[in-house]
């Protein structure tokens, strides 16, 4: 089959590959009909995610049809339609149990790696890294699923794959970010980075009933879809603190969502610190929602951070008694409330769709992804 | 945590206990490590009671056969390399504790001790083993290394996750055989 390879930073192939086979009795076999470029690849792309091999199978978000199921498998059968969550769980931990579905306890078969780094590890990813435990990725034909039993979830309306196809990460991942603020009546939220899951935040806020979403980008069509969003827009170029005082009277913003995450822009610091290696992460955007934050408020995360960061104003957390909220989506948590919402036509996240072309061309769509080039927010591949 | 395989000592050893065992108290080196399981105590000392289990989730092992109530023949592989010890059962209560230890004369003389727990609040099982092998001689070094590498703590860490995934979920998680555009 045909799959995005990964061989090295800013260099992904398109190679041809043996097709996955069923390796456990809860697996089962995609034939991909949709797959898409999150974000996060571009933090693999740009080589600031370790354990990356060459020849790793890219994508996390992906859907498409069961072909094949495994013997333990008995909720799904050949033809059914399935979107697949980013991250796998097992159904059967304490942390799939309470929802938890990304710190899953079982599903990195290279759970020591990522435990001698960060205490624990979480869940395995498709596509992201031996750390999160190496699972080939969606950016294909065909993938294999560990524990279809829990995991997809079937689309039997006649939904097109572009309206169900981010249930697999970027709507669930920005609908959390906005839940992660506890919204109350009254509540301005503001959102640093308008790019997909910045542009799923800011409609799910409004969903759950923010009076005002507030967002910082300095991508002209990103600032663009962010306000037909119904969010008021501010120039990440322009002083943002002393913005976002007068936006909110002086009170700041109730809650902050940092959509950007370990590669954000805005100080030469980090850009100096990260190419010599002696700091893992960029994060001008989380230093900057810590002081903005309202006294008491909540400091939201689904921007992806992977080690190490520094001069970050804790202080300030501190001092203004913050609420931090962070993680990888529990996708499967997420899915099927989500789905009901887009059935019910309250919200369509196709809209955030700039550019769809054929997996075949994957390396050129990563290339136009990270450098913004062509207006491009969100690419969806067919293969 | 420091755990010593022969504890606890104040419980009865079963009549058949082999007094000629290896591993003297204090001379060996020792692994403890733990993880929760979300099973119940009874659940996981079943399975783990039945040694012939044991090589679903010990990597290295290709068999054990009960010979008995309380003594078992072990096969192991690392590599090209096999060995084989018998191994006897020396305390053992119902739902908390398995203790077993090598006959004398094995190549590689060692102990091991498994606990099951209650965990609070109804979390499962905190399933503790502890596990001591004597440092080895002769042919003995060779497989050794080879199947500890350096840190024995991490192969014993691993079989036990291997355990929990087992029991939570039936299957071993795994990457082994999925497609790459390596050439493997």
């Amino acid at each position: 089959m045909r799959a995005l390879c990964y061989h090295g930073v800013k260099d992904v192939r398109i190679g041809n590959v043996p097709d996955p086979k069923i390796l456990n009795p809860h697996d089962a076999i995609v034939r991909v009909t949709a797959t898409a470029i999150c974000g996060s690849d571009l933090h693999l792309y740009d080589g600031y995610i370790p354990t990356m091999e060459e020849g790793d199978i890219l994508g996390h978000e992906f859907m498409g049809e069961i072909v094949e199921v495994g013997k333990e498998v008995k909720n799904l059968s050949i033809g059914d339609r399935v979107v697949v969550p980013f991250d796998i769980g097992c159904g059967r931990c304490f942390f799939c149990e309470k929802q938890q579905w990304s710190l899953c306890d079982n599903t990195n078969p290279d759970a020591a790696k990522n435990a001698a780094l960060n205490g624990f590890s979480g869940a395995g990813l498709f596509g992201y890294s031996h750390l999160y435990g190496g699972y080939a990725g969606g950016q294909a034909e065909y993938v294999r699923i560990p524990f279809a039993n829990v995991n997809p979830i079937k689309i039997e309306s006649n939904l097109r794959d572009d309206q169900v196809l981010f249930l697999s990460d970027i709507f669930p991942t920005g609908y959390m970010a906005a839940e992660n603020c506890n919204i109350q009546g009254g509540d301005i939220v503001a959102v640093w980075g308008c790019g997909p899951v910045g542009q799923m935040a800011i409609r799910s806020a409004y969903l759950l009933g923010a009076e005002k979403v507030i967002a910082i980008d300095k991508v002209p069509e990103r600032m663009r879809m962010a306000e037909e969003g119904g969010a008021m827009v501010i120039s990440s170029e322009d002083d943002v603190l002393e913005l976002l005082k007068e936006l909110t009277g002086g009170r700041g913003p109730d809650s902050c969502i940092d959509a950007v995450g370990m590669e954000a822009h805005g100080s030469a610091y980090d850009v100096v610190k990260q190419k010599l290696k002696l700091e893992t992460d960029r994060p001008y955007v989380l230093r900057q929602a810590m002081r903005a934050c309202r006294k008491g408020g909540t400091l939201s995360i689904p921007g992806v951070y992977a080690g190490i960061i520094d001069k970050v104003p804790f202080g300030a957390a501190f001092a203004k008694g913050l609420t931090l909220k962070m993680g990888q989506t529990h996708t499967q948590k997420y899915m099927r409330p989500l789905l009901e919402r887009i059935e019910k036509k309250e919200i369509d996240p196709s809209f955030v769709i700039t550019h769809r072309m054929n997996l075949s061309d994957a390396p050129k769509a990563y290339e136009i992804f990270c450098e913004k080039k062509d207006n491009c927010i969100k690419v969806v591949l067919t293969p | 945590m420091e755990t010593r395989f022969t504890e606890p000592n104040t419980l009865d050893r079963p009549k058949q206990f082999d007094s000629k065992v290896t591993v003297p108290d204090n001379k060996g080196i020792k692994v403890v490590k733990s993880c929760t399981i979300n099973r119940t105590c009874e659940e996981l000392f079943q399975f783990w009671r039945r040694f012939a289990n044991l090589p679903q989730f010990m990597k290295h092992l290709v068999s054990v056969t009960e010979t008995s109530d309380t003594e078992s023949h072990w096969v192991a592989q690392v590599g090209k390399k096999t060995t084989e010890w018998d191994a006897v059962i020396f305390n053992e209560h119902p739902n908390e504790l398995i203790a077993w230890r090598t006959r004398e004369g094995s190549d590689i003389a060692h102990a091991g001790t498994v606990r099951f727990k209650p965990a609070p609040g109804n979390r499962g099982t905190e399933v503790t083993i502890s596990f001591e092998y004597e440092p080895p001689t002769g042919k003995a070094i060779a497989f050794l290394s080879k199947l500890f590498g350096k840190e024995p703590g991490q192969l014993v860490e691993k079989d036990l996750m291997r355990f929990k995934s087992v029991m939570e979920t039936g299957e071993i998680p795994t990457t082994e055989g999925q497609p790459s555009c390596r050439e493997e």
